[in-house]
């Protein structure tokens, strides 16, 4: 069981949103994980790389700022095996390639735009992975 | 000014990504759980990111360009293929193993804790591969734009 926490996941939600906002009018650009990654791996440019690694660098300290604001680290509870998280990993690594982003990218900053590719991204694969986990959790039992 | 800037950006996202629940799997798991263990909580998560964007994104476009950059780099609208679909998919399989998406996972690196530096390892291993995937599929003469 995980506490229901919606005014906190509401805030939450809304940073990102807000740092979504602020990498399109300050750089132009997509606030997508899977981007932003992408492009860090292999670089266009060394300016290009900078600002990647900047955003990186900048969401790696979001768990220490949540520990200066409450006194806590962030909880990280991974209810699956080691192979499960390195297989799941792995397959999430080949489907954002393909699918051109992920729940940042397609799933908050395509869906803003309206972007009917980001639309159907979203549905495919909120589905794919409800449908995963009943599968593991009721089906399989793991 | 934008190294600055970045790192500010991503530290944003990156407390909204922990204070949200994203970051957690067991939060994540439970909200596609909704045959058991189910945790709504990730609908306000996607519900608070998406209003706030979608309002924001609406006043930055009617600039002409970014403060710090001559264009808006938009994804060119493209059809809805099997590319799409079938990566989207395969990303939501996967997503549902681990319980991890990219976004998720990346701000906890800041945590050090070693399972989400597995994940990141394989989801960088995924990433390489998919490429490797791509230039295969793109000498039998497929399109390819990942």
């Amino acid at each position: 069981m995980t506490d229901f926490t919606p005014f906190q996941s509401l805030f939450g939600g809304s940073l990102i949103g807000l740092a979504s906002v602020l990498l399109m009018l300050s750089m132009g650009r997509i606030m997508g994980a899977t981007g932003i990654l992408a492009g860090f791996l292999s670089p266009a440019s060394l300016q290009d790389w900078g600002w990647r690694a900047a955003i990186l660098a900048g969401m790696a300290t979001g768990p220490l700022a949540f520990l200066i604001a409450t006194g806590s680290m962030p909880a990280i509870d991974v209810p699956v095996s080691t192979p499960m998280l390195l297989v799941g990993g792995f397959i999430v690594g080949i489907g954002v390639t393909f699918g051109g982003g992920c729940t940042s990218g397609h799933g908050v900053c395509g869906n803003a735009r309206l972007s009917t590719r980001s639309i159907t991204a979203t549905i495919t694969f909120m589905i794919a992975t409800a449908i995963t986990v009943y599968i593991i959790r009721h089906l399989i039992g793991a | 000014m934008r190294l600055f800037l970045s790192y500010i950006i991503g530290l944003i996202f990156g407390l909204g990504i922990v204070i949200s629940g994203m970051a957690n799997p067991a939060k994540v798991l439970n909200f596609f759980d909704v045959a058991g263990t189910w945790d709504p909580s990730l609908a306000f998560v996607m519900g608070g990111a998406l209003i706030v964007t979608f309002i924001g994104y609406r006043i930055v476009f009617r600039r002409q360009e970014p403060l710090l950059g001559q264009t808006f780099f938009l994804p060119a609208p493209k059809a809805i293929d099997a590319r799409l679909i079938g990566g989207s998919a395969v990303f939501g399989i996967g997503w549902g193993i681990a319980g991890f998406c990219p976004g998720g996972a990346l701000p906890a690196i800041g945590t050090g804790d070693s399972r989400v530096l597995m994940f990141v390892g394989a989801l960088v291993a995924g990433i390489f591969a998919a490429r490797f995937l791509s230039r295969i599929l793109e000498t039998r003469g497929q399109p390819v734009t990942a």
